[in-house]
Protein backbone atom coordinates (compact mmCIF):
# COMPACT_ATOMS: atom_id res chain seq x y z
CA UNK A 1 0.00 0.00 0.00
CA UNK A 2 1.59 3.51 -0.89
CA UNK A 3 1.51 6.58 1.28
CA UNK A 4 -0.09 8.94 -0.39
CA UNK A 5 -3.63 6.13 -0.32
CA UNK A 6 -2.94 5.67 3.22
CA UNK A 7 -3.12 8.77 3.99
CA UNK A 8 -6.10 9.45 1.33
CA UNK A 9 -7.79 6.79 3.30
CA UNK A 10 -6.84 7.60 6.54
CA UNK A 11 -8.32 11.17 6.23
CA UNK A 12 -11.63 10.01 4.55
CA UNK A 13 -11.93 7.80 8.18
CA UNK A 14 -10.98 11.22 9.92
CA UNK A 15 -13.87 12.79 8.14
CA UNK A 16 -16.30 9.48 9.28
CA UNK A 17 -15.31 10.13 12.77
CA UNK A 18 -15.82 13.97 12.64
CA UNK A 19 -19.21 12.75 11.06
CA UNK A 20 -20.45 10.60 14.10
CA UNK A 21 -19.28 13.28 16.34
CA UNK A 22 -21.94 15.53 14.47
CA UNK A 23 -24.46 12.85 14.78
CA UNK A 24 -24.07 12.42 18.47
CA UNK A 25 -24.18 16.02 19.00
CA UNK A 26 -27.86 15.62 17.89
CA UNK A 27 -29.29 12.25 18.11
CA UNK A 28 -32.10 12.00 20.89
CA UNK A 29 -32.19 8.58 21.09
CA UNK A 30 -30.26 6.27 23.36
CA UNK A 31 -29.83 3.70 21.70
CA UNK A 32 -29.10 5.63 18.08
CA UNK A 33 -26.51 7.19 20.32
CA UNK A 34 -24.87 4.04 21.63
CA UNK A 35 -24.78 2.80 17.68
CA UNK A 36 -22.88 6.09 16.98
CA UNK A 37 -20.58 6.05 19.55
CA UNK A 38 -19.59 2.68 18.51
CA UNK A 39 -19.13 3.67 14.50
CA UNK A 40 -16.85 5.97 15.91
CA UNK A 41 -15.16 3.23 17.80
CA UNK A 42 -14.82 1.33 15.03
CA UNK A 43 -13.39 3.83 12.48
CA UNK A 44 -10.84 4.82 15.09
CA UNK A 45 -9.69 1.51 15.52
CA UNK A 46 -9.17 0.99 11.39
CA UNK A 47 -8.10 4.10 11.04
CA UNK A 48 -5.69 3.40 13.83
CA UNK A 49 -4.75 -0.19 12.26
CA UNK A 50 -3.61 1.60 9.01
CA UNK A 51 -1.72 4.07 10.56
CA UNK A 52 0.09 1.37 12.22
CA UNK A 53 0.60 -0.71 9.14
CA UNK A 54 2.11 2.59 7.04
CA UNK A 55 4.24 3.59 9.92
CA UNK A 56 5.69 0.30 10.58
CA UNK A 57 4.45 0.70 14.01
CA UNK A 58 3.26 -2.54 15.16
CA UNK A 59 2.20 -1.34 18.65
CA UNK A 60 -0.42 0.18 17.09
CA UNK A 61 -2.21 -2.81 16.58
CA UNK A 62 -2.44 -4.21 19.51
CA UNK A 63 -4.22 -0.61 20.05
CA UNK A 64 -6.23 -0.78 17.70
CA UNK A 65 -7.89 -4.10 19.00
CA UNK A 66 -8.44 -2.55 22.21
CA UNK A 67 -9.87 0.13 20.83
CA UNK A 68 -11.85 -2.84 18.70
CA UNK A 69 -13.01 -4.71 21.80
CA UNK A 70 -13.19 -1.64 24.21
CA UNK A 71 -15.18 0.95 22.39
CA UNK A 72 -17.18 -1.07 20.10
CA UNK A 73 -17.86 -4.08 21.79
CA UNK A 74 -17.47 -4.03 25.55
CA UNK A 75 -18.91 -0.41 25.92
CA UNK A 76 -21.34 -0.04 24.09
CA UNK A 77 -22.64 -3.43 25.25
CA UNK A 78 -22.62 -2.46 29.21
CA UNK A 79 -24.16 0.95 28.40
CA UNK A 80 -26.66 -1.51 26.27
CA UNK A 81 -27.34 -3.69 29.48
CA UNK A 82 -27.45 -0.54 31.90
CA UNK A 83 -30.17 1.22 29.66
CA UNK A 84 -32.35 -1.72 29.82
CA UNK A 85 -31.88 -2.19 33.58
CA UNK A 86 -32.58 1.46 33.77
CA UNK A 87 -35.51 1.31 31.71
CA UNK A 88 -34.88 4.10 30.42
CA UNK A 89 -34.62 2.77 26.77
CA UNK A 90 -37.97 4.17 25.16
CA UNK A 91 -36.67 7.70 26.55
CA UNK A 92 -35.89 10.26 23.83
CA UNK A 93 -33.88 13.70 25.22
CA UNK A 94 -35.48 16.85 24.59
CA UNK A 95 -32.47 19.14 22.80
CA UNK A 96 -32.04 22.57 23.45
CA UNK A 97 -32.10 24.27 20.16
CA UNK A 98 -30.39 21.84 17.70
CA UNK A 99 -29.34 24.34 14.84
CA UNK A 100 -27.40 26.61 17.35
CA UNK A 101 -25.44 23.24 18.59
CA UNK A 102 -24.30 22.52 15.14
CA UNK A 103 -23.39 26.29 14.43
CA UNK A 104 -21.37 25.97 17.43
CA UNK A 105 -20.07 22.49 16.79
CA UNK A 106 -18.68 23.73 13.21
CA UNK A 107 -17.13 26.79 14.94
CA UNK A 108 -15.29 24.76 17.11
CA UNK A 109 -13.77 22.48 14.01
CA UNK A 110 -12.83 26.10 12.44
CA UNK A 111 -10.97 26.71 15.71
CA UNK A 112 -9.31 23.52 16.00
CA UNK A 113 -8.23 23.66 12.46
CA UNK A 114 -7.16 27.14 13.23
CA UNK A 115 -5.31 25.68 16.20
CA UNK A 116 -3.49 23.00 15.14
CA UNK A 117 -2.27 24.92 11.76
CA UNK A 118 1.25 25.56 13.25
CA UNK A 119 1.53 22.12 14.12
CA UNK A 120 0.64 20.94 10.78
CA UNK A 121 3.34 22.88 9.73
CA UNK A 122 5.98 21.41 11.31
CA UNK A 123 4.98 18.03 11.47
CA UNK A 124 6.14 15.41 8.82
CA UNK A 125 3.94 12.75 9.22
CA UNK A 126 1.40 11.31 6.87
CA UNK A 127 -1.23 11.87 9.48
CA UNK A 128 -0.52 15.62 10.44
CA UNK A 129 -3.62 17.10 8.75
CA UNK A 130 -5.74 14.85 11.12
CA UNK A 131 -4.87 16.38 14.20
CA UNK A 132 -7.53 19.63 13.74
CA UNK A 133 -10.29 16.24 13.10
CA UNK A 134 -9.31 14.63 16.34
CA UNK A 135 -8.91 17.91 18.27
CA UNK A 136 -12.25 18.53 17.12
CA UNK A 137 -13.46 15.57 18.29
CA UNK A 138 -12.30 16.45 21.63
CA UNK A 139 -14.48 19.83 21.57
CA UNK A 140 -17.13 18.46 20.26
CA UNK A 141 -17.86 15.80 22.93
CA UNK A 142 -16.92 18.62 25.27
CA UNK A 143 -19.83 20.48 23.70
CA UNK A 144 -21.77 17.65 24.46
CA UNK A 145 -21.40 17.06 27.84
CA UNK A 146 -22.41 20.63 28.71
CA UNK A 147 -25.55 20.85 26.28
CA UNK A 148 -27.13 17.19 27.24
CA UNK A 149 -29.25 17.02 30.87
CA UNK A 150 -29.27 12.96 30.59
CA UNK A 151 -26.60 11.29 32.47
CA UNK A 152 -25.85 8.62 30.39
CA UNK A 153 -25.30 11.42 27.36
CA UNK A 154 -23.09 13.30 29.29
CA UNK A 155 -21.15 9.46 29.94
CA UNK A 156 -21.16 8.92 26.40
CA UNK A 157 -19.68 12.96 25.47
CA UNK A 158 -16.67 11.89 27.80
CA UNK A 159 -16.41 8.90 26.05
CA UNK A 160 -16.12 10.56 22.68
CA UNK A 161 -13.10 12.83 24.47
CA UNK A 162 -11.63 10.10 24.72
CA UNK A 163 -12.18 8.76 21.28
CA UNK A 164 -10.80 12.34 20.82
CA UNK A 165 -7.75 12.12 22.61
CA UNK A 166 -6.83 8.86 21.30
CA UNK A 167 -7.07 9.91 17.85
CA UNK A 168 -5.14 12.85 18.74
CA UNK A 169 -2.15 10.85 19.89
CA UNK A 170 -2.24 8.47 17.30
CA UNK A 171 -2.28 11.28 14.39
CA UNK A 172 0.92 13.70 16.43
CA UNK A 173 2.80 11.27 17.05
CA UNK A 174 1.81 7.58 15.83
CA UNK A 175 0.39 6.77 18.75
CA UNK A 176 1.50 7.24 23.27
CA UNK A 177 3.95 4.13 24.22
CA UNK A 178 1.75 0.96 24.89
CA UNK A 179 2.16 1.01 28.30
CA UNK A 180 0.20 4.62 28.39
CA UNK A 181 -2.48 2.95 26.09
CA UNK A 182 -2.82 -0.04 28.19
CA UNK A 183 -3.14 1.79 31.44
CA UNK A 184 -5.61 4.57 29.89
CA UNK A 185 -7.87 1.91 28.66
CA UNK A 186 -8.15 -0.13 31.85
CA UNK A 187 -8.95 3.20 33.08
CA UNK A 188 -11.83 3.44 30.73
CA UNK A 189 -13.02 0.19 31.80
CA UNK A 190 -13.18 1.11 35.19
CA UNK A 191 -14.51 4.05 35.13
CA UNK A 192 -17.65 2.49 32.90
CA UNK A 193 -18.35 0.32 35.78
CA UNK A 194 -18.21 3.00 38.33
CA UNK A 195 -20.31 4.77 35.84
CA UNK A 196 -23.03 2.06 36.01
CA UNK A 197 -22.78 1.72 39.97
CA UNK A 198 -23.52 5.67 39.81
CA UNK A 199 -26.38 5.83 37.60
CA UNK A 200 -28.06 3.05 39.34
CA UNK A 201 -27.68 5.16 42.62
CA UNK A 202 -28.73 8.30 40.68
CA UNK A 203 -31.78 6.82 39.29
CA UNK A 204 -32.74 5.37 42.75
CA UNK A 205 -32.61 8.30 44.64
CA UNK A 206 -34.10 10.72 41.99
CA UNK A 207 -35.89 8.06 39.81
CA UNK A 208 -34.47 9.92 36.70
CA UNK A 209 -31.34 10.37 35.09
CA UNK A 210 -31.73 14.15 34.50
CA UNK A 211 -28.58 15.92 36.16
CA UNK A 212 -30.67 19.08 36.41
CA UNK A 213 -32.52 17.63 39.59
CA UNK A 214 -29.06 16.99 41.17
CA UNK A 215 -28.74 20.88 41.58
CA UNK A 216 -31.56 20.74 44.12
CA UNK A 217 -30.23 20.58 47.80
CA UNK A 218 -33.22 19.74 49.21
CA UNK A 219 -36.67 18.48 48.65
CA UNK A 220 -39.48 20.84 47.68
CA UNK A 221 -42.99 21.36 49.82
CA UNK B 1 -17.84 19.14 -37.34
CA UNK B 2 -18.80 21.96 -35.20
CA UNK B 3 -22.74 20.94 -35.85
CA UNK B 4 -22.20 18.11 -33.27
CA UNK B 5 -22.65 20.24 -29.85
CA UNK B 6 -25.81 21.28 -31.11
CA UNK B 7 -27.58 18.08 -32.28
CA UNK B 8 -26.50 16.86 -28.57
CA UNK B 9 -27.89 19.72 -27.00
CA UNK B 10 -31.13 19.77 -28.91
CA UNK B 11 -31.14 15.54 -28.49
CA UNK B 12 -30.72 16.25 -24.80
CA UNK B 13 -33.65 18.57 -24.46
CA UNK B 14 -35.59 16.24 -26.34
CA UNK B 15 -34.65 13.55 -24.01
CA UNK B 16 -35.08 15.12 -20.85
CA UNK B 17 -38.83 15.87 -22.00
CA UNK B 18 -39.71 12.57 -23.02
CA UNK B 19 -38.10 10.86 -20.29
CA UNK B 20 -38.70 12.59 -16.94
CA UNK B 21 -42.43 11.17 -17.18
CA UNK B 22 -40.97 7.74 -17.83
CA UNK B 23 -38.56 8.31 -14.36
CA UNK B 24 -41.44 9.69 -12.77
CA UNK B 25 -43.72 6.55 -13.56
CA UNK B 26 -40.95 4.30 -12.54
CA UNK B 27 -40.34 5.56 -9.11
CA UNK B 28 -44.25 5.51 -8.94
CA UNK B 29 -44.25 1.59 -10.22
CA UNK B 30 -41.18 1.02 -7.56
CA UNK B 31 -43.15 2.12 -4.83
CA UNK B 32 -46.38 0.29 -5.59
CA UNK B 33 -44.57 -2.64 -6.04
CA UNK B 34 -42.82 -1.93 -2.49
CA UNK B 35 -46.00 -1.55 -1.27
CA UNK B 36 -47.28 -4.75 -2.05
CA UNK B 37 -49.68 -2.89 -4.45
CA UNK B 38 -50.53 -3.12 -8.55
CA UNK B 39 -48.44 -0.31 -10.13
CA UNK B 40 -50.56 1.68 -12.89
CA UNK B 41 -47.65 0.88 -15.23
CA UNK B 42 -44.35 3.49 -16.71
CA UNK B 43 -46.79 5.35 -19.15
CA UNK B 44 -49.16 6.54 -16.56
CA UNK B 45 -47.69 10.01 -15.98
CA UNK B 46 -47.91 10.39 -19.93
CA UNK B 47 -51.53 9.42 -19.81
CA UNK B 48 -52.29 12.08 -17.18
CA UNK B 49 -50.48 15.13 -18.90
CA UNK B 50 -52.33 14.06 -22.62
CA UNK B 51 -55.93 14.15 -20.75
CA UNK B 52 -55.06 17.18 -18.83
CA UNK B 53 -54.29 19.08 -22.24
CA UNK B 54 -57.34 17.53 -23.67
CA UNK B 55 -59.18 19.45 -21.29
CA UNK B 56 -60.15 22.70 -20.74
CA UNK B 57 -59.04 25.61 -18.13
CA UNK B 58 -60.38 26.89 -15.20
CA UNK B 59 -59.30 29.93 -14.08
CA UNK B 60 -60.95 32.12 -11.03
CA UNK B 61 -62.10 35.52 -11.70
CA UNK B 62 -59.66 37.10 -10.11
CA UNK B 63 -56.58 35.61 -11.48
CA UNK B 64 -53.64 37.77 -12.74
CA UNK B 65 -51.25 37.62 -15.69
CA UNK B 66 -49.21 36.37 -12.98
CA UNK B 67 -51.81 32.74 -12.55
CA UNK B 68 -51.63 32.08 -16.31
CA UNK B 69 -47.99 33.42 -17.21
CA UNK B 70 -46.31 30.90 -14.35
CA UNK B 71 -46.91 27.25 -15.61
CA UNK B 72 -45.36 28.68 -19.24
CA UNK B 73 -42.38 30.34 -16.96
CA UNK B 74 -42.05 27.41 -14.90
CA UNK B 75 -41.85 24.88 -17.98
CA UNK B 76 -39.45 26.91 -20.02
CA UNK B 77 -37.12 27.22 -16.85
CA UNK B 78 -37.38 23.24 -16.32
CA UNK B 79 -36.44 22.87 -20.53
CA UNK B 80 -34.08 25.35 -20.35
CA UNK B 81 -32.08 23.89 -17.17
CA UNK B 82 -32.55 20.70 -18.60
CA UNK B 83 -30.12 22.11 -21.68
CA UNK B 84 -27.40 22.86 -18.80
CA UNK B 85 -26.67 20.02 -16.85
CA UNK B 86 -24.49 17.60 -18.38
CA UNK B 87 -26.35 14.62 -19.24
CA UNK B 88 -25.06 13.14 -22.26
CA UNK B 89 -21.39 15.10 -23.60
CA UNK B 90 -19.82 17.31 -21.55
CA UNK B 91 -19.51 19.36 -24.67
CA UNK B 92 -23.08 21.37 -24.40
CA UNK B 93 -23.07 25.21 -26.07
CA UNK B 94 -25.53 26.37 -23.09
CA UNK B 95 -23.56 24.89 -20.54
CA UNK B 96 -20.74 27.12 -21.36
CA UNK B 97 -23.38 29.86 -21.03
CA UNK B 98 -24.36 28.97 -17.86
CA UNK B 99 -22.63 27.29 -14.90
CA UNK B 100 -24.27 25.96 -11.28
CA UNK B 101 -24.70 29.09 -9.74
CA UNK B 102 -26.74 29.85 -13.09
CA UNK B 103 -28.78 26.61 -12.24
CA UNK B 104 -29.81 27.75 -9.21
CA UNK B 105 -31.13 30.67 -9.71
CA UNK B 106 -33.30 28.93 -12.41
CA UNK B 107 -34.59 27.18 -10.59
CA UNK B 108 -34.79 30.00 -7.40
CA UNK B 109 -37.26 31.81 -10.39
CA UNK B 110 -39.68 28.79 -10.90
CA UNK B 111 -40.61 28.82 -7.30
CA UNK B 112 -40.80 32.29 -7.26
CA UNK B 113 -43.11 32.16 -9.70
CA UNK B 114 -45.14 29.34 -7.96
CA UNK B 115 -45.53 30.47 -4.62
CA UNK B 116 -46.48 34.20 -6.23
CA UNK B 117 -49.22 32.23 -8.28
CA UNK B 118 -50.31 30.68 -5.55
CA UNK B 119 -50.88 33.66 -3.49
CA UNK B 120 -52.70 35.49 -6.53
CA UNK B 121 -55.75 33.40 -6.25
CA UNK B 122 -56.11 34.87 -2.76
CA UNK B 123 -57.45 31.34 -1.54
CA UNK B 124 -56.07 29.65 2.06
CA UNK B 125 -54.23 26.94 0.70
CA UNK B 126 -52.62 28.57 -1.89
CA UNK B 127 -50.79 31.42 0.75
CA UNK B 128 -50.34 28.56 3.27
CA UNK B 129 -48.56 26.30 0.46
CA UNK B 130 -46.36 29.45 -0.34
CA UNK B 131 -45.33 30.26 2.40
CA UNK B 132 -43.53 27.22 3.53
CA UNK B 133 -42.53 26.44 0.27
CA UNK B 134 -40.68 29.71 0.71
CA UNK B 135 -39.26 28.75 3.84
CA UNK B 136 -37.85 25.58 2.64
CA UNK B 137 -36.53 27.15 0.02
CA UNK B 138 -34.86 29.71 2.37
CA UNK B 139 -33.20 27.03 3.99
CA UNK B 140 -32.54 24.86 1.07
CA UNK B 141 -30.51 26.86 -1.05
CA UNK B 142 -27.89 27.95 0.93
CA UNK B 143 -27.22 24.13 2.04
CA UNK B 144 -27.30 23.46 -2.29
CA UNK B 145 -24.98 26.22 -3.07
CA UNK B 146 -23.03 25.50 0.34
CA UNK B 147 -22.54 21.29 -1.12
CA UNK B 148 -22.07 22.75 -4.67
CA UNK B 149 -19.33 25.31 -3.63
CA UNK B 150 -17.14 22.03 -2.22
CA UNK B 151 -17.17 20.19 -5.39
CA UNK B 152 -16.43 23.37 -7.49
CA UNK B 153 -13.44 23.74 -4.89
CA UNK B 154 -12.66 20.13 -5.62
CA UNK B 155 -12.92 20.59 -9.01
CA UNK B 156 -11.67 24.36 -9.22
CA UNK B 157 -14.75 25.36 -11.50
CA UNK B 158 -18.42 26.46 -11.14
CA UNK B 159 -19.15 25.20 -14.75
CA UNK B 160 -20.89 22.17 -14.73
CA UNK B 161 -19.28 20.72 -17.95
CA UNK B 162 -15.83 21.23 -16.34
CA UNK B 163 -16.65 19.83 -12.85
CA UNK B 164 -17.91 16.66 -15.15
CA UNK B 165 -14.29 15.97 -16.84
CA UNK B 166 -12.35 17.23 -13.75
CA UNK B 167 -13.89 14.89 -11.41
CA UNK B 168 -14.24 12.37 -14.67
CA UNK B 169 -10.65 12.32 -15.17
CA UNK B 170 -10.86 11.58 -11.35
CA UNK B 171 -7.07 11.75 -9.19
CA UNK B 172 -9.20 10.23 -6.54
CA UNK B 173 -12.30 8.60 -5.31
CA UNK B 174 -12.17 8.56 -1.87
CA UNK B 175 -12.71 12.38 -0.91
CA UNK B 176 -14.07 13.28 2.00
CA UNK B 177 -15.01 16.62 1.05
CA UNK B 178 -17.10 15.33 -2.05
CA UNK B 179 -18.68 12.57 0.29
CA UNK B 180 -20.09 15.07 2.56
CA UNK B 181 -21.11 17.34 -0.30
CA UNK B 182 -23.18 13.79 -1.86
CA UNK B 183 -24.69 13.38 1.52
CA UNK B 184 -25.79 17.25 1.84
CA UNK B 185 -27.08 17.01 -1.96
CA UNK B 186 -29.05 14.10 -1.50
CA UNK B 187 -30.86 15.57 1.86
CA UNK B 188 -31.48 19.30 -0.20
CA UNK B 189 -32.34 17.28 -3.60
CA UNK B 190 -35.10 15.68 -1.51
CA UNK B 191 -36.22 18.50 0.13
CA UNK B 192 -36.37 20.28 -3.40
CA UNK B 193 -38.46 18.10 -5.71
CA UNK B 194 -40.50 17.79 -2.57
CA UNK B 195 -40.24 13.86 -1.69
CA UNK B 196 -41.03 12.28 1.48
CA UNK B 197 -39.06 13.48 4.54
CA UNK B 198 -40.18 16.98 3.67
CA UNK B 199 -43.39 16.64 1.42
CA UNK B 200 -45.58 14.23 0.10
CA UNK B 201 -46.57 14.01 -3.44
CA UNK B 202 -48.53 11.70 -3.65
CA UNK B 203 -50.79 13.45 -1.36
CA UNK B 204 -53.12 16.25 -1.33
CA UNK B 205 -53.94 16.06 2.44
CA UNK B 206 -54.44 19.59 3.76
CA UNK B 207 -52.78 19.80 6.47
CA UNK B 208 -49.67 18.71 5.26
CA UNK B 209 -49.04 19.21 1.59
CA UNK B 210 -46.34 22.03 0.58
CA UNK B 211 -46.32 21.78 -3.77
CA UNK B 212 -49.58 20.65 -4.27
CA UNK B 213 -50.81 23.31 -2.16
CA UNK B 214 -49.53 26.18 -4.28
CA UNK B 215 -50.69 24.38 -7.53
CA UNK B 216 -54.34 23.29 -6.21
CA UNK B 217 -55.71 26.05 -8.56
CA UNK B 218 -54.69 25.12 -11.45
CA UNK B 219 -56.40 23.17 -14.33
CA UNK B 220 -56.14 21.82 -18.00
CA UNK B 221 -52.90 22.55 -19.71
CA UNK B 222 -51.57 24.52 -16.78
CA UNK B 223 -51.99 21.78 -14.37
CA UNK B 224 -50.12 19.96 -17.38
CA UNK B 225 -47.72 22.01 -17.85
CA UNK B 226 -46.78 21.86 -14.29
CA UNK B 227 -46.63 18.73 -13.79
CA UNK B 228 -45.00 17.96 -16.40
CA UNK B 229 -42.42 20.40 -15.26
CA UNK B 230 -42.18 19.35 -11.72
CA UNK B 231 -41.10 15.70 -13.35
CA UNK B 232 -38.55 17.52 -14.96
CA UNK B 233 -37.12 19.27 -11.93
CA UNK B 234 -37.47 15.53 -10.36
CA UNK B 235 -35.36 14.13 -13.26
CA UNK B 236 -32.91 16.99 -13.63
CA UNK B 237 -31.94 16.85 -9.85
CA UNK B 238 -30.94 12.97 -10.46
CA UNK B 239 -28.92 13.99 -13.43
CA UNK B 240 -27.16 16.97 -11.54
CA UNK B 241 -26.36 14.54 -8.73
CA UNK B 242 -24.96 11.79 -11.12
CA UNK B 243 -23.26 14.83 -13.27
CA UNK B 244 -21.34 16.06 -10.37
CA UNK B 245 -20.97 12.79 -8.35
CA UNK B 246 -21.01 9.92 -10.34
CA UNK B 247 -19.93 11.02 -13.74
CA UNK B 248 -19.00 8.09 -15.49
CA UNK B 249 -20.32 7.07 -18.70
CA UNK B 250 -21.07 10.90 -19.58
CA UNK B 251 -19.34 11.33 -22.83
CA UNK B 252 -16.17 12.87 -22.82
CA UNK B 253 -16.20 14.64 -26.19
CA UNK B 254 -18.46 16.12 -28.79
CA UNK B 255 -18.48 12.81 -30.46
CA UNK B 256 -22.13 11.39 -31.67
CA UNK B 257 -20.41 8.04 -31.90
CA UNK B 258 -19.99 8.24 -28.06
CA UNK B 259 -23.55 8.90 -27.60
CA UNK B 260 -25.54 5.52 -27.39
CA UNK B 261 -23.16 4.64 -24.56
CA UNK B 262 -24.06 7.21 -22.86
CA UNK B 263 -27.67 6.83 -23.24
CA UNK B 264 -27.40 3.57 -21.88
CA UNK B 265 -25.46 4.01 -18.94
CA UNK B 266 -27.93 7.11 -18.62
CA UNK B 267 -30.69 4.57 -18.16
CA UNK B 268 -28.93 2.83 -15.97
CA UNK B 269 -28.35 5.35 -13.48
CA UNK B 270 -31.72 6.15 -13.59
CA UNK B 271 -32.80 2.71 -12.42
CA UNK B 272 -30.55 2.32 -9.56
CA UNK B 273 -31.08 6.04 -8.65
CA UNK B 274 -34.80 5.45 -9.08
CA UNK B 275 -34.48 2.30 -6.48
CA UNK B 276 -32.45 4.29 -4.45
CA UNK B 277 -35.19 7.18 -3.44
CA UNK B 278 -37.78 4.63 -3.55
CA UNK B 279 -35.82 3.02 -0.58
CA UNK B 280 -35.72 6.55 1.19
CA UNK B 281 -39.48 7.29 0.39
CA UNK B 282 -40.60 3.84 2.26
CA UNK B 283 -38.49 3.47 4.97
CA UNK B 284 -39.32 7.15 6.42
CA UNK B 285 -42.19 9.15 7.06
CA UNK B 286 -42.85 12.11 7.03
CA UNK B 287 -41.29 14.52 9.37
CA UNK B 288 -43.46 17.37 10.85
CA UNK B 289 -43.00 20.59 9.44
CA UNK B 290 -41.06 21.88 12.27
CA UNK B 291 -38.53 19.46 12.39
CA UNK B 292 -37.62 20.87 8.83
CA UNK B 293 -35.07 23.29 10.31
CA UNK B 294 -33.60 20.66 11.75
CA UNK B 295 -33.51 18.53 8.48
CA UNK B 296 -32.07 21.05 6.43
CA UNK B 297 -29.60 22.21 8.78
CA UNK B 298 -27.89 18.86 8.72
CA UNK B 299 -27.82 19.60 5.18
CA UNK B 300 -25.88 22.92 5.83
CA UNK B 301 -23.81 21.12 8.13
CA UNK B 302 -23.13 18.36 6.10
CA UNK B 303 -21.98 20.46 3.16
CA UNK B 304 -20.28 22.88 5.37
CA UNK B 305 -18.56 19.91 6.90
CA UNK B 306 -17.19 19.31 3.07
CA UNK B 307 -15.95 22.22 2.51
CA UNK B 308 -13.70 22.63 6.12
CA UNK B 309 -12.49 19.28 5.21
CA UNK B 310 -11.12 20.11 2.37
CA UNK B 311 -9.08 22.51 4.04
CA UNK B 312 -8.09 20.46 6.92
CA UNK B 313 -7.93 16.87 5.34
CA UNK B 314 -6.82 17.48 1.72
Amino acid sequence: MNTSLAANINSFLAAMVLLTAFGMLVQRRMYGLIHLFAWQGFFLSISTAIVGFVAGAHHLYISSILTLSLKVILLPYILHILIQRLKIHKEVETIVNVPMTMMIGIALVIFSYHLTAPVRELSTLMTRSTLAVALATVLLGLLMMITRRHAVTQIIGFLAMENGLFFAATSATYGMPLVVELGVALDILIAAFIFGIFFFHIHTTFDSLDVDQMARLKEED
Amino acid sequence: MILYPFIIEVFQILLVLAVAPAFAGWVKALKCWSQGRTSPGLFQPYRDIIKLFSKDVVLAENASWIFRFTPYLVFGVSVLAGGIVPMLSVDLPLAATADVIALVALFAIARFFTALAGMDIGTAFGGMGSSREMTIASLAEPAMLMAIFTVSLASKSTSLSQMVQVIYSGQSVLRPSVAFALLAFILIALAETGRIPVDNPATHLELTMIHEAMILEYSGRHLALIEWAGMMKLFLFVMLGIAVFAPWGIAASGDLTAIPAAVLFMILKLAIVGAGLVLIETGLAKMRLFRLTEFLGSAFLLATLGMLSYFILE
